[in-house]
């Protein structure tokens, strides 16, 4: 399997390792997200004006575009968004910090885990609690695999979208065995509340070990599929190539974060640059690509995968010797009690009654803790006033970014390319609208 | 380390948990914008604005018992002895910024807002900021002046009020295509 060339260790002030892929910048000027048409255009009537979305099959969701047509051509692109607006942040201002695990998972739903990790990891740091070195690799170990869950939903589907239908069936037979891993460990196959404030809400089945061992070694066999489908493949090269381009200081500017970042030629991973749970104690390398087109964003996710297994396999090896160690942190003001307790200890129902009702208290303060989730930098600010509930909280969204970009990626583009570039920068909609 | 009193309109620097949140006139947000962007400040990850309308005050949160509650430090108190500390103005604006290098670093520039009191966009110091500013115009009702296309982001366009205040009412909306309407 091809991976990419190490990059440059070296200490660096610009992240940019290769040359822009146009010079200047093609953001527009008017409005940075809006594509305006040319006004020696605007006079003829060639214009045609349609609306793409929000209900049409290649948005993933309820993304909308109002496209002005010249001919085949794209040359006025508007993207409106908010139809999936769901008003995630106002609930949880209203829920316990106890309850309010459940909603980020919601809010990116492919790249599920890590979103609810950024919030987890937001209200330890606020509470300045200490995680058991088990929960803190099972974490690492079950994002990497939702990450390669989220890259296998984003092959399936763009390679759907511009043909290649045979893909979908692969990738979904994967994130198949993906979900089932899930399942075992957290009862769950997406949105699991597996990552509690404090550890894991379980400990881990031993059935986990072998099953995730054999994914693993089926896992790299898997993507040399993929690239025997695909990468040979002279219509999905044709259409990926060149295609939707955007240079490393436009792709800054529009705070693209990511695949799409690295694949613009940043390389810019923050697993490796501000290293969080135990990325700082793994082995893996930072694909990165310097063409900016769609087809480096497909190459970025495909490396990606191939290295997210590998830390996955780093993970296991280190979970296996940790048999018996605990899962949670015991500080009963904070986590739930052990359930078996509560049936004869008298002080353990009193807490696992105070939390469930009240919920604990978190130090009055703000923080804004970031993670690399599949799609890029998610970020989490919270507001706490030191009581049950937070008092403002916010997700900095990495789809939302990442759509920011389609006027300028969109250049000179025909519609055909629009359908390939949209899928390219790998958008949810729920993380995108919250 | 940075000097931060150098920055236009430099108001003071916390550090807390970690991070470090330098505060900014408001009238001078976009020129510390451009500063920090020439100090190597080239991302710009977020805007978020947070209302602290009825904050310290009983029962905005939602919490039933204390105004503040009690102090983690020292379990099994109870009531007011730890007031949150009480904010400049009812809005905070924070700037959430990063600068690529090894290590990283992270700052949140801080601006206080009245309500409707107007700031000044940095769509043109970072582009990103468009629909970031939109967002909070649109859930928060900043007006953000300078702003190429200041219009709603997620709500409807003929939507009334800002979701996100803290007194914007919740619950009791007629449900669209229902009998109850």
């Amino acid at each position: 399997m091809t991976i990419a060339p190490e990059t440059p260790k070296r200490m660096r002030d610009w992240p940019v390792v290769f040359p822009p892929a146009y010079e200047g910048s093609r953001i527009p000027t008017r409005v940075p997200t809006i594509l305006d048409v040319p006004a020696e255009l605007l006079a003829s009537d060639d214009i045609l004006q349609i609306n793409f979305g929000p209900n049409h099959p290649s948005t993933h969701g309820v993304l909308r575009l109002i496209i002005d047509l010249d001919g085949e051509q794209v040359v006025g692109l508007n993207a409106v968004i908010g139809y999936l607006h769901t008003g995630f942040e106002k609930t949880m201002e209203h829920k316990t910090w106890w309850k309010c695990v459940t909603y980020p998972e919601r809010i990116d739903y492919v790249g599920y885990q890590n979103a609810e990790l950024v919030f987890v990891l937001a209200v330890e740091k606020l509470l300045e609690l200490e995680v058991p070195d088990k929960a803190t690799w099972m974490r690492t170990l079950l994002c990497e695999l939702n990450r390669i869950h989220s890259h296998l939903v984003f092959l399936g589907t763009s390679a759907l979208e511009l043909g290649a239908i045979s893909m979908f069936w692969y990738t979904f037979r994967e994130r198949e065995t993906i979900l089932d891993l899930y399942e075992m460990v957290t009862g769950a196959r997406m949105h699991t509340r597996y990552f509690q404030i404090g550890g894991l809400a379980e400990d881990i089945p031993p059935g986990f070990f072998p099953d995730c061992h054999k994914f693993v070694e089926w896992m790299p066999r898997a993507l040399d599929d993929y690239l025997a489908l695909l990468d040979r493949n002279l219509i999905w090269l044709e259409r990926t190539k060149g295609v939707g381009l955007l240079s490393p200081d436009d792709a800054i500017a529009l705070g693209q974060t990511g695949p799409n970042l690295r694949a613009s030629g940043v390389d810019w991973d923050l697993r490796r640059d501000q290293p969080y749970l135990a990325y700082d104690q793994v082995d893996f390398r930072v694909p990165c690509y310097p063409n900016g087109d769609v087809y480096d964003r497909y190459r970025v996710r495909m490396d990606e995968m191939a290295e997210s297994v590998r830390i996955v396999d780093q993970c296991l090896r280190r979970l296996e010797r940790m048999e018996g160690k605990p899962w949670i942190a015991d500080d009963r003001k904070v986590v739930l009690p052990p359930r078996e307790e509560l049936h004869t200890s008298m002080e353990s129902l009193i807490h696992h009654f105070k939390i469930v009702t009240e919920g604990f208290r978190v130090p009055e303060g703000e923080i804004y803790v970031a993670v690399e989730s599949p799609r890029g930098e998610s970020g989490c600010y919270l507001v706490s006033d030191g009581g049950p509930k937070p008092w403002r909280v916010h997700f900095r969204a990495p789809s939302f970014a990442a759509l920011e970009a389609t006027a300028t990626c969109t250049h000179g583009a025909l519609i055909a390319d629009l359908i390939a570039i949209v899928g390219s920068l790998d958008a949810v909609m729920g993380d995108t609208d919250r | 380390m940075i000097d931060w009193s150098g920055y236009p309109g430099f108001v003071e620097v916390k550090k807390a948990f970690g991070e470090t949140t330098v505060t900014i006139e408001t009238s001078r947000i976009r020129e510390a914008c451009e500063h920090a962007r020439a100090e190597g400040f080239s991302f710009l990850a977020d805007i978020v604005a947070t209302d602290y309308l009825g904050w310290g005050h009983k029962g905005v949160s939602g919490y039933i018992g204390t105004a503040s509650g009690r102090d983690l430090n020292h379990p099994s108190t109870q009531g007011y002895q730890a007031l949150p500390q009480l904010k400049p103005k009812r809005f905070s604006l924070s700037y959430h910024l990063l600068a690529m290098r090894q290590p990283p670093v992270r700052v949140r520039l801080q601006c206080w807002l009245d309500e409707d009191e107007p700031v000044e966009s940095v769509v043109s110091v970072w582009p990103t900021a468009d629909w970031h500013e939109r967002e909070q115009f649109d859930l928060m009702g900043i007006p953000f002046v300078g702003h190429p296309n200041l219009v709603r982001l997620l709500m409807p366009d003929d939507w009334e009020g800002h979701p996100l205040r803290k007194d914007y009412p919740i619950g009791g909306e007629p449900v669209r295509f229902s009998d109850a309407e």
